[in-house]
């Protein structure tokens, strides 16, 4: 079999509004992939909540997205043999409010380019009714003193840099939304 | 396997910004995206060749007591880097409408008929060679809100892990021919024709089944290529 150089990529599509039967079929009683729990009991780690609520540029929330995020344990490692019961690798529909979670560990710190050091974060995909390509975001913590050293968030443009950074309430829950569009939209990666 | 992921090809996808799909409207961000230099958080990603994917998972014609109505096909496919090398164990997830054009989801309000005997959903993981297999039957075309008379082309929604964040991606699939692919703001916000021509299934006479069912072929190329492209090409 040969290798023929193909003609290009496949280009993306919406996901549409009618994927949660397949894609996050809770509600329908079908087998999920993955879920709003990334790590099973026994993974090592600080267990952390995050919850938030997608709006579009009207400020209208975003009932029919699908969430993805994608993180080191808490060693800063990615699919680390061994680490039972956690793949990494979460999913969440936001529900007719808007609304979405995730109940993961915390990441650890983790190389970036040029011998830096990557402050805790996970990365993040937004797929909804409306994107023709998802969109690609990352979720930092406002208690990680790394922060200020991290060679993304230096990228960043510092009057947007808190829209992504998730905050934590008196109720130990980090809150991080995601604006679409507009003010305080949430900053977005080429990747 | 070390891979690189070129931002060249990244072309070929649509923008966020296409108005005349009307729900991109108050949904694309408004300000440029922010170059992120591939760090490890995005060439990794989630491994799925473990995920249990029986027959059953790829053959949506079998989920129900009965057999659904419509007409019965096989689609298959390879899954390929840049490279044209095959992504083994890539997972695909699939949905589509019924063969009337009505999709089971809660929130679809077309007036066709449901299906009791057709869900709709699909899985499937490459093989060694990146191959994939499906049956099911081929959806209807079906109207929606976007402008007067908008309907979109039949499809089949496909969703796909490579082997990163970065070959993430999610399309649709289409039937060669389809009279509505001109009106269809979706299939149009691919502005390069020959990328917009890479979703289109090809009739395939070769894998079709005599006095069974009809087959499509799709292959579909993920981000991703050798750190060190070779000149030759690889014999296998
Ligand atoms: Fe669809």
């Amino acid at each position: 079999m040969n290798t023929e150089k193909p003609d290009g990529l496949t280009p993306s599509q919406t996901i549409g509004p009618f994927f949660a039967y397949a894609l996050t079929p809770r509600a329908y009683g079908g087998p999920e992939l993955a879920s709003e729990q990334v790590a099973g009991e026994g993974v090592a780690g600080e267990r952390i909540r995050i919850e938030g609520t997608v709006f579009d540029g009207d400020g209208v929330i975003v009932g029919d997205a699908m969430i993805e995020t994608w993180q080191a344990d808490a060693e800063g490692r990615f699919n680390a043999v061994g680490n039972a019961g956690f793949t990494g690798f979460g999913r969440a529909e936001t529900t007719a409010e808007g609304a979405f979670f995730i109940e993961t560990i915390r990441p650890g710190a983790l190389p970036g380019p040029n011998g830096s050091t990557q402050a805790p974060h996970l990365t993040v995909s937004v797929f909804a009714r409306g994107l023709l390509i998802r969109l690609a975001t990352r979720i930092y913590f406002d208690d990680e003193p790394g922060n200020a050293q991290d060679p993304v968030l230096a990228l960043v443009p510092a009057e947007r840099r808190s829209t992504l950074i998730a905050r934590r309430g008196t109720d130990g829950v980090f809150r991080f939304d995601i604006r679409l569009q507009g003010e305080g939209e949430t900053v977005f990666f080429d990747v | 396997m070390s891979l690189i992921y070129p931002r060249e090809g990244q072309k070929a996808h649509p923008l966020n910004t296409s108005p005349d799909y009307g729900s991109t409207l108050k949904r694309a961000p408004s300000q440029p995206l922010i170059l992120l230099p591939h760090t490890l958080s995005e060439t990794t990603g989630p491994v799925f060749g473990h995920v249990a994917v029986s027959d059953i998972d790829s053959d949506l014609t079998r989920r129900h007591a009965g057999e659904p109505l419509g007409e019965r096909i096989i689609v298959t496919g390879r899954v390929l880097d840049e490279d044209g090398r095959p992504v083994p164990h890539a997972l695909i997830e699939i949905w589509q409408a019924n063969s009337a054009g009505r999709y089971v989801h809660v929130r679809d309000q077309h007036p066709a008929p449901l299906d009791p005997n057709f869900t709709g959903a699909g899985r499937a993981v490459t093989d060694a060679e990146g191959r994939y297999r499906f049956v099911t039957i081929k959806p209807g075309a079906y109207p929606w809100r976007n402008h007067h008379n908008a309907w979109r082309p039949a499809h089949i929604h496909f969703s796909l892990f490579g082997p990163s964040f970065l070959s993430r991606v999610i399309t649709q699939m289409y039937f060669p021919g389809d009279p509505l692919f001109r009106f269809d703001p979706i299939f149009q916000s691919i502005t390069d024709e020959r990328a917009r021509n890479r979703l289109i299934s090809r009739f395939d006479i070769d894998t079709t089944e005599p006095e069974w069912a009809l087959a499509y072929q799709f292959d579909i190329v993920l981000r991703g290529r050798e750190a060190t492209p070779t000149e030759e090409p690889h014999e296998h």
